[in-house]
């Protein structure tokens, strides 16, 4: 997994969630963060979306199950 | 404009000292976020939103079931967010020839919400309806009632007719948002398909900003000044050095037609009641020139109520426009091409609005729009006359300059003054004076015009209304008493205050000498007068001792005066 990508995101999450002891690890998901509804995971999604200057379909951002599908989805973007 | 994250840090600092104003938030999408942000706009704009959110899509019936949970939560205001989207939707679900009834019926629904006696007191704050173009009909649609962009028009239309009729209604104007950020900006559709989201995250702030103002402005809080800088903000060009003829200005010279169209922006406002200033470094002959003289100026000498062009520094002029006029820095906005003058203004004027304008001044005026700088809760024709008023009291404030003794300036004033008993053509002056002074008010007693009529009528009372002009203009009525008598020998003074734009001219003294004459001639030996404090009356706390009374010392709020002992004060006001 894309080390940079990852601590991309947890920068990201970190400022989303206003919470500096979350790290972004791949098997990490909504279950495990009391405040990752969808409501913070859109904001999460539009985040990264301005960060790396990329675009997600509706079906991409709804479909990822954790963090480590999602850092793919960057790097599939990016590559 | 503060951004979603600013405000949502915002929202976890302790705010309890702020005061706290009870909204509701109603939609028929997602309003989460959107709610998270209007309390953090609350905040950045000195307030606390309490807010009630329904439960997304119980519009009618959380407004219509007594016992709903809005009824229990007694909103001050309540903002209505129905959605385009929805709109959408209940066009596609009617049959196509009932379409052309769709605006009506949401206008009904309203109309309903606002006849109802339920929601007396409380605010309505409607969102109207950002387009959508189905292009169904293509451009023919604004030949087919029924088509989409046909009734979200006569919606649009429908709502502001709406809050013309109802003082209760307002509304706040996302299609005019949407105009100005571009739709792409304003939605997002991927957003609104994984969230049922009809604001895009990036319009949430804009949006929040829109709706807290229009609250703001109904609180008392809006911007009621611009000061002015003039070269490179109000013409292109330096008049020092590029004279008359070199300043760009109109179609001739440059990009002078950008400054034009600024000034006609500035002349509306002006015209609806906000007071225009300059503030310039510059030679003041050189500085007005223009306004005088140059044909392509939209502004003229008399659209300014203060004019400074001097040598000294803004932060000192400013503060000098704020002695004059003596309103608050927070309801001022300061226009001046020049970073680091803005940095300054900013820096050592607390409160003062500097909009960080573009760098090329043909984006100015796109750029001031985006602000909304101007909300208003009102828009009167009283507001028309201030100009004139704030020039006059700039013209005494210049003479006062030339003085070293206050009581010759008060006597070069000429001032005069006309005392009267409460009458039906000053009641409603009356009435306005006892709800709005705060500060000049020794007991804060507020009448409405009908208790004005009945102390008029009452034979006991002694009431007094007091005019007072000078030679630069008429400050109209701006002081009441109201007396009544304790007993035979005793007149208590029930209330006794002034407007605070005729203090430190001796209208107190004056206005004594008025009350005792009247005690002495109805054979009264003496006045009681009492202050009672407030947050904001500190002023007047030792008003009774300065004028001679002496302290009651069983009721230390309360303050006599012997009438037989009493000499005439001296005052430069004549009566008339």
């Amino acid at each position: 997994m894309n080390e940079e990508i990852l601590n991309a995101l947890t920068e990201i999450f970190r400022d989303i969630f206003d919470n500096e002891d979350i790290v972004a690890t791949p098997a990490l998901c909504a279950d495990d963060v009391e405040e990752w509804d969808s409501l913070s995971h859109i904001q999460l999604v539009v985040a990264i979306e301005k960060h790396w200057h990329i675009k997600f379909t509706a079906r991409e951002i709804m479909k990822w199950q954790n963090v480590g599908e999602m850092a793919q989805g960057i790097a599939d973007k990016i590559a | 404009m503060l951004d979603l994250k600013q405000l949502k840090r915002l929202i976890k600092q302790e705010h309890s000292d702020l005061p706290r104003v009870k909204v509701a938030l109603l939609g028929d999408t997602a309003t989460q976020l959107l709610a998270t942000a209007m309390r953090g706009v609350a905040i950045d704009m000195g307030f606390n939103i309490e807010l009630y959110e329904a439960d997304y899509d119980q519009v009618e019936q959380q407004f219509f079931d007594p016992d709903s949970e809005l009824h229990h939560f007694e909103p001050q205001y309540i903002v209505l967010f129905q959605a385009v989207h929805r709109l959408v939707d209940d066009h596609a679900a009617m049959p196509p020839e009932q379409r052309g009834f769709l605006a009506q019926r949401r206008l009904d629904f309203i109309e309903s919400i606002l006849n109802d006696r339920a929601w007396e007191g409380c605010r309505i704050i409607c969102m109207n309806y950002p387009e959508i173009d189905d292009t169904v009909f293509g451009n023919y649609a604004n030949q087919v009632e029924g088509s989409l962009i046909y009734q979200t028009r006569l919606l649009n239309v429908g709502l502001m007719q709406l809050a013309q009729r109802y003082d209760s209604l307002s509304v706040v104007d996302l299609a005019a948002l949407q105009a100005q950020m571009g739709r792409q900006t304003m939605f997002s559709p991927s957003v609104y398909a994984s969230t049922e989201m009809v604001l895009s995250i990036d319009a949430l702030p804009p949006v929040s900003y829109r709706v807290v103002q229009v609250i703001a402005a109904q609180r008392g809080t809006f911007k009621k000044c611009l000061i002015l800088d003039l070269d490179n903000t109000l013409w292109g060009g330096i008049i020092g050095d590029d004279g008359m003829e070199g300043i760009q200005l109109g179609h001739g010279l440059g990009i002078g037609r950008v400054f034009t169209e600024l000034q006609q922006w500035c002349k509306k406002l002006q015209q609806r009641g906000v007071i225009l200033c300059v503030v310039s470094k510059n030679d003041e002959i050189v500085a007005k020139e223009p306004f005088r003289q140059h044909p392509d100026m939209v502004l003229r000498l008399d659209d300014i109520a203060v004019f400074i062009a001097n040598w000294e520094t803004k932060v000192d002029n400013i503060r000098a426009v704020q002695q004059i006029l003596n309103i608050g820095f927070d309801s001022m906005v300061f226009l001046d091409d020049n970073p680091f003058e803005r940095a300054i203004v900013r820096e050592h004027i607390p409160g003062i609005t500097v909009p960080e304008l573009p760098e090329d001044p043909a984006e100015y005026l796109e750029y001031l729009y985006s602000m909304n700088l101007f909300e208003t809760a009102s828009a009167s024709e009283v507001d028309i006359k201030r100009t004139r008023q704030y020039q006059q009291e700039a013209q005494r404030v210049e003479l006062k300059r030339t003085f070293d003794n206050e009581q010759e300036f008060l006597v070069s004033l000429d001032m005069q003054a006309r005392v009267e008993s409460f009458n039906t053509f000053n009641t409603p002056r009356v009435a306005q004076l006892t709800q709005r002074s705060n500060q000049f008010n020794l007991r804060t007693i507020r009448y409405s015009e009908d208790d004005v009529k009945h102390l008029a009528q009452d034979p006991e009372v002694i009431d007094l209304a007091f005019s007072l002009s000078d030679r630069f203009g008429d400050h109209g009525l701006i002081a009441v008493v109201v007396m009544r008598p304790l007993d035979s020998e005793t007149l208590f003074v029930d209330t006794w205050l002034m407007s605070c734009r005729v203090l430190k001219r001796g209208m107190e003294r004056f206005t004594l000498n008025e009350m005792v004459e009247i005690a002495r001639s109805q054979g009264y030996k003496y006045i009681v007068g009492e202050y009672i404090a407030t947050p904001k009356n500190g002023m007047v706390a030792t008003h009774y001792a300065s004028l001679g009374f002496t302290q009651l010392e069983s009721e230390p709020a309360k303050w006599i005066l012997d009438v037989a002992n009493y000499r005439t004060l001296d005052t430069a006001i004549r009566r008339l």
